[in-house]
């Protein structure tokens, strides 16, 4: 196990098209880190570079205090998790697993030691002689999981390993792969898109945009202080409205407004469209007559009876938050 | 079909008889002409029932050819096919992907160039190039030789471009995966590549195990020693004359034995060569 340090890390593939813009983090020892951002925003590419997949431009990438840049994969004690698996078909589960070892020329019993006590802990010991296409999604995943988790490397790299899945295995596998890493406690770097993978897993994420890292921080911080617009408008569902007030523009949870009488409106839309969720009720609507104003979204609690028209809204003043319209800044009030 | 008709069943088994007959009756018709005297076959009609001659005729042209024409022995030349028929398509393989492997898996100066250059010898068959070959072939003192029957035909643009499509179909990750594995790059061709590649291989083994047995004007240029001759050219050889001249039942067995060695590398290796032409797991 070990610390990762991206400092000033850069990629670009010709002098004016540049993908990542400098990005710092301090990984410690042992931490689940998620990297989270629409796609195209350079956060594979991140974490190929980490890998070594991907040349670095500038920047250096440490492991373990040791800088890798100049490392090949193999070198750098990593192993990745790939988003299609990328089992070898021809192989068994067991070989799969072994592969990598018997390339490192560990002898037959240690391979054995480690293949079965990773197909133990995911449950992968009636299918050791199947071949890939012989198993579900679900135990695909695990096989390409059991050939990282057989090498004892120092970080584990997974580049969206659960976009594949269905539903219902998605969930199951988050909760496999955090119950795994309490139980290994590697320093993990987890790539995604999906926000509720990114608050479930991670014990600190970054949030990407266009080669940039947004902002840096444990999940629930980054939902309580959006440090940018973009964070505001991508984490939270549905996201932070953004309302323009006196120059500035102001944020504010759907969950914080709530309906109350016309003369203790603080907000007043008016309400297009309506989705009931059963525990709750999503409303949408604008703020004034007209079609331009900032779209604002509310969540009512179930038992509220929404009705399309005028809606009163009130709010917690410690609920807002400020941003500068120009830079997207957070203004701390 | 989904419907049932029993008047279109029978008319598509028809057709479907007629061209196997059409096909399988001169077959026949060589077969039959393999097992009689030189005099039963040259009557009019002649016949259409196996003769008693098989075997005198068939170890005539195994062990001592024709008695009119070429006197190389149909074992021998069965022998020297074999070697041409096999070295072609294994050497085409060997050397083609390689050179897939490497305009797929590497970037190095000009190798779409080299790509192109490979690609448009497709447009140089052996045929257009026959007199400068030759020459090279004779001045290395390659005639008569194995090597000089099967190394010109060697190199194929056509087997580089099918290892060349089907490694673009192996997902990229497959080749990062081995990356971080530990696998260098040979490791990866050996260990995963070329198992992956096991069913194109045989289909292109088949294709060009027929088109190195099938060779006709290369052998023929280059052998002239009768312990040389490949079986189709031997065929060639045979022939002296005119009509008569020519001993039809001692040809159409040697021809009898130039079509076996090819139907059975199909039928053996059929369920193979289907796969390799169709298979897109991956």
């Amino acid at each position: 196990m070990a610390a990762v340090s991206l400092r000033e890390v850069r990629k670009s593939y010709t002098a004016d098209v540049q993908v990542i813009h400098g990005v710092n983090m301090e990984i410690k020892d042992g931490e689940f880190i998620v990297i989270l951002g629409p796609s195209g925003c350079g956060k594979s590419t991140l974490l190929r570079m980490v890998a070594g997949l991907e040349t670095i431009t500038a920047g250096e990438i440490a492991i373990g205090g040791r800088v890798v840049n100049r490392l090949e994969p193999k070198d750098r004690d990593i192993a990745m998790v790939f988003q299609n698996y990328a089992l070898y078909p021809h192989m068994s589960v067991y070989d799969n697993m072994a592969y990598g070892l018997r390339i490192r020329g560990l002898s037959r019993e240690e391979i054995d030691t480690r293949v079965q006590k990773a197909a133990a802990i995911l449950e992968l010991k009636d299918f050791l002689d199947r071949k890939p296409r012989a198993l579900s999604g679900g135990q695909r995943q695990r096989v390409a999981m059991g050939r990282a988790i057989v090498r004892e490397p120092q970080v584990f790299l997974f580049d969206e390993p659960l976009s594949n899945l269905d539903a219902k295995l998605r969930v199951q596998m988050r909760g496999e792969l955090q119950s795994l890493h309490r139980r290994l406690g590697t320093t993990s770097l987890f790539v995604t898109h999906d926000q509720v993978e990114a608050m479930t897993l991670a014990q600190r994420m970054i949030v990407m945009n266009a080669g940039r890292a947004e902002q840096i921080g444990a999940p629930l911080e980054v939902y309580a202080k959006p440090a940018t617009t973009f964070v505001a408008g991508f984490i939270g569902s549905p996201p932070m409205n953004l309302i323009p007030r006196e120059g500035k523009l102001l944020g504010i949870r759907p969950e914080h407004l709530e309906p109350c009488s016309e003369t203790e409106a603080m907000l007043t839309i008016e309400v297009d469209l309506i989705e009931p969720l059963g525990a709750d009720t999503l409303v949408y609507g604008h703020e004034g007559r007209t079609g331009e104003s900032a779209r604002i979204a509310a969540r009512l609690p179930g038992a509220v009876e929404a009705k399309a028209g005028k809606l009163s809204l009130r709010y917690r003043k410690e609920d807002v938050h400020w941003y500068d319209p120009a830079s997207g800044k957070r203004i701390e009030a | 079909m989904v419907e049932n008709r029993p008047g279109l069943t029978f008319l598509a088994h028809a057709v479907l008889v007629l061209g196997v007959l059409l096909v399988a009756f001169p077959v026949y018709v060589t077969f039959i002409a393999s097992t009689h005297t030189l005099e039963a076959i040259m009557q009019v009609p002649m016949p259409l029932t196996p003769g008693d001659r098989l075997v005198e005729n068939y170890t005539q042209v195994l062990t001592a050819g024709s008695t009119k024409g070429s006197k190389a022995a149909a074992a021998q030349m069965l022998v020297n096919s074999t070697v041409m028929a096999l070295v072609i398509p294994l050497g085409k393989m060997l050397i083609s992907i390689l050179s897939a492997f490497a305009i797929v898996y590497f970037r190095f100066p000009l190798r779409m160039f080299f790509f192109w250059m490979i690609f448009i010898t497709l447009m140089l068959p052996v045929e257009v190039r026959i007199i400068p070959t030759f020459k090279v072939i004779a001045d290395l003192g390659m005639l008569n030789t194995y090597a000089g029957l099967t190394v010109p035909l060697i190199a194929s643009a056509t087997a580089t471009f099918l290892f060349r499509q089907f490694f673009m179909t192996v997902p990229d990750e497959l080749a990062e995966a081995a990356r971080v594995d530990g696998a260098s790059p040979m490791r990866f061709f050996w260990d995963v590549l070329m198992p992956l590649s096991k069913t194109t291989m045989a289909a292109l083994f088949v294709i060009q195990f027929i088109y190195g047995w099938n060779q006709y004007l290369w052998p023929l240029l280059i052998t002239t020693d009768e312990s040389m001759y490949t079986t189709v050219i031997g065929i060639k050889r045979m022939i002296v004359g005119a009509d008569a001249a020519n001993e039809w039942n001692l040809i159409m067995a040697t021809a009898m034995l130039a079509m076996l060695p090819p139907a059975l590398v199909v039928l053996l290796m059929q369920k193979w060569f289907v796969k390799g032409l169709v298979e897109t797991e991956k």
